[in-house]
């Protein structure tokens, strides 16, 4: 339905650039797969990144609760995960990818270890904000009796929050990047299909689409995170 | 040295204190002090004298290596994590760069320590609502600590460190970050407070200033030991430890502007020459006493300068003397003022010109 009323919209357009309707579908759908692969790997590597970044700082040696047996292994994985080219790891964990999608083609299957690149990465890019985070409040809050979780919650965590939505940001924008690749194991979306009809088919229309869309997609996730960024922060 | 009228019943005994850092650093050497209920109990010393160390054992944000840290009666090293929050709860503190959750409005800010200490909202609205009036900031509630003014920042510091009713208030270098007149302003505050919330202060700073303007009494630290106690009347006009005596004439220290040393005239033939710092405490009169000395000891005494000063209500009076007669007669006379309970130091012309520089 959205689908159809978008083509709607778009079909003037469609037509003044020379694409053909099949083509705007084609397009559409694309759109559609890149959202899909891009926000559900955003959003578990929100979802387990926070934890894990929050879990990195507070077991780090100038952490609320030092603990070198976790903080250690648990940088390495994070690192070995960050350092891994995303076309190999995503070779490489097929087998997993089989055993949480149920297969390994498609774009829930490409979303797998999209969301397990992003949440590597963005981990990183939280812990970082979190570090941020004023010594003086934490030493205050724990001056207050406050336990080491209340610290977490109500201050480490909303006194970074302005930080914490740039990390997203930045890990959205890469993630578009990362989708593109991910139509190499036919998860589809944008990138799979400029490669596919713009180049293996000589169609330069449809790479320069894709190629502005992209652009604009970027843009406009850039834009929305900078103003929320903007909005959170009262400093 | 530790003995002092606040040992029985006090609201915080420290007792035996030793930090030594991972770097090698003693930043607290043996330090024993008492704080009675309702004192106001200044620690003064140069950087790195290990002043804020010593505050944060008190709520153990740092564990002393040796030592009994013993708070409204309660031997703080023998709590368990649940019952050390508890007794954190119970003591207030503040801080020199404020430490606000930028992420909070004024009230939620206020609010905090009632929310970590599992108080339900209605109640916390209660307590914020008589707190912000408490510090003059009712009508900046709804604002973000970025949108005040340092002065009011230290307001919300003090009505959070208050919110949870606290027997004992921790200032570390609270007005350090303020200009003059707000560190007049806070500090009155906190004198305040403190008469009408019946609290006790331990207040850190490196001003004399600060004591002066609102401690009872003082100790005075240098390289993690505490060189010199005692109320701070007691050790401002009578200072002990050479250090003391620095951080004393900082506040009142009087300058002895060097033209008029310059302009002194040299003294006679078989005359000397010696100039004289003398300091009273309480009522006596200076002046009496000088004409008296002049006369006894057939001695020509000039002063130089000389003012009146009050710390807590007690006066006392500082001049600068030029004596000029034979050397013995000097000698005498000082002895004889000595006598009567004056501070008589010996002053070269090269040690007044500093003093002048110092201030
Ligand atoms: N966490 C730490 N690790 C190592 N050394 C420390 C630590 N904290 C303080 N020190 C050292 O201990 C000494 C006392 O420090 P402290 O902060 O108590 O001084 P201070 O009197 O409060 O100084 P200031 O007036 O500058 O605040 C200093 O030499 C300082 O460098
Ligand atoms: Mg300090």
């Amino acid at each position: 339905m959205l689908t159809d009323w978008l083509h709607a919209l778009l079909e003037p357009l469609a037509n003044l650039i020379g694409l053909s309707p099949t083509l705007l579908d084609l397009l559409l759908e694309a759109a559609g797969e890149t959202l899909l692969m891009v926000g559900g790997a955003a959003l578990i590597a929100v979802v387990v990144g926070l934890p894990l970044a929050l879990l990195l700082l507070a077991t780090s040696p100038e952490g609320l609760a030092p603990n070198r047996a976790v903080n250690r292994p648990l940088g390495l994985v994070v690192n070995a995960v960050r350092s891994t080219p995303f076309i190999i790891l995503m070779v490489a964990i097929v087998p997993f990818t089989r055993l949480v999608a149920g297969t390994s083609i498609g774009t829930g299957a490409a979303t797998v270890p999209l969301a397990i690149a992003a949440t590597a990465f963005i981990a990183r890019l939280f812990e970082t904000a979190l570090r941020e985070v004023d010594r003086g409040v934490v030493e205050a809050a724990r001056a207050m009796g406050a336990t080491r979780l209340q610290i977490l919650r109500k201050v480490v965590v909303p006194e970074a929050l302005p930080g914490l939505v740039a990390a997203v940001t930045v890990t959205l924008v890469s993630l578009v990047g990362y989708s593109a690749m991910a139509g190499a194991v036919g998860g589809g979306g944008l990138g799979d299909l400029g490669i596919r009809f713009g180049y293996q088919r000589f169609m330069p229309e449809v790479m320069a689409t894709v190629v502005v869309v992209l652009i604009l997609f970027v843009q406009a996730l850039q834009s929305l995170g900078d103003w929320l960024t903007r909005r959170l922060s009262h400093r | 040295m530790t003995s002092s009228p606040a040992e029985a019943g006090a609201a915080i005994r420290l007792a035996g204190l030793r930090r030594r850092f991972a770097t090698g650093t003693v930043a607290l050497d043996d330090v024993s002090l008492a704080v009675a209920p309702g004192e106001i109990f200044g620690i003064v010393g140069r950087s790195g004298a290990g002043k804020s160390t010593l505050i944060r054992t008190v709520n153990l944000l740092e564990r002393p290596d040796s030592g009994t840290v013993e708070v409204l009666g309660q031997d703080m090293l023998a709590l368990d994590d649940a019952g050390l929050r508890a007794a954190r709860r119970g003591i207030g503190m503040v801080f020199q760069h404020f430490n606000l959750l930028s992420s909070r409005t004024v009230a939620a800010n206020i609010a905090f320590p009632l929310e970590v200490a599992g108080l339900p909202r209605a109640e916390r609205e209660r307590r914020v609502a008589e707190l912000l009036p408490l510090v003059g900031l009712a009508e900046k509630r709804d604002n973000y600590p970025a949108q005040l003014s340092g002065g009011q920042k230290q307001r919300v510091g003090i009505a959070r460190a208050l919110a949870s009713r606290p027997r004992v208030l921790l200032c570390d270098e609270a007005t350090s970050a303020l200009d003059p007149e707000t560190t007049a302003d806070i500090l009155r505050l906190i004198r305040d407070l403190r008469d009408r919330l019946d609290l006790t202060v331990l207040l850190i700073t490196h001003e004399m200033a600060v004591v002066k303007a609102i401690c009872d009494r003082v100790a005075v630290m240098e390289a993690g030991r505490v060189i010199e106690q005692g109320r701070v009347f007691d050790v401002f006009t009578r200072p002990q430890a050479a250090t003391t005596r620095a951080f004393v004439a900082e506040v009142i220290g009087h300058a002895v502007p060097p033209g008029t040393v310059a302009r002194l005239p040299e003294p006679g033939p078989g005359e000397a020459r010696r100039l004289l710092q003398v300091l009273f405490a309480g009522p006596s009169s200076t002046r009496s006493v000088v004409s008296e000395a002049s006369r006894r000891f057939d001695l020509d005494l000039n002063i130089v300068s000389g003012r009146i000063d009050e710390i807590g209500g007690e006066p006392f009076g500082i001049m600068a003397l030029a004596a000029y007669g034979p050397a013995e007669r000097i000698e005498a006379a000082t002895g004889w003022m000595r006598g009567l309970g004056l501070d008589v130091t010996p002053l070269s012309p090269e040690a007044m010109a500093t003093v002048q520089e110092a201030a």
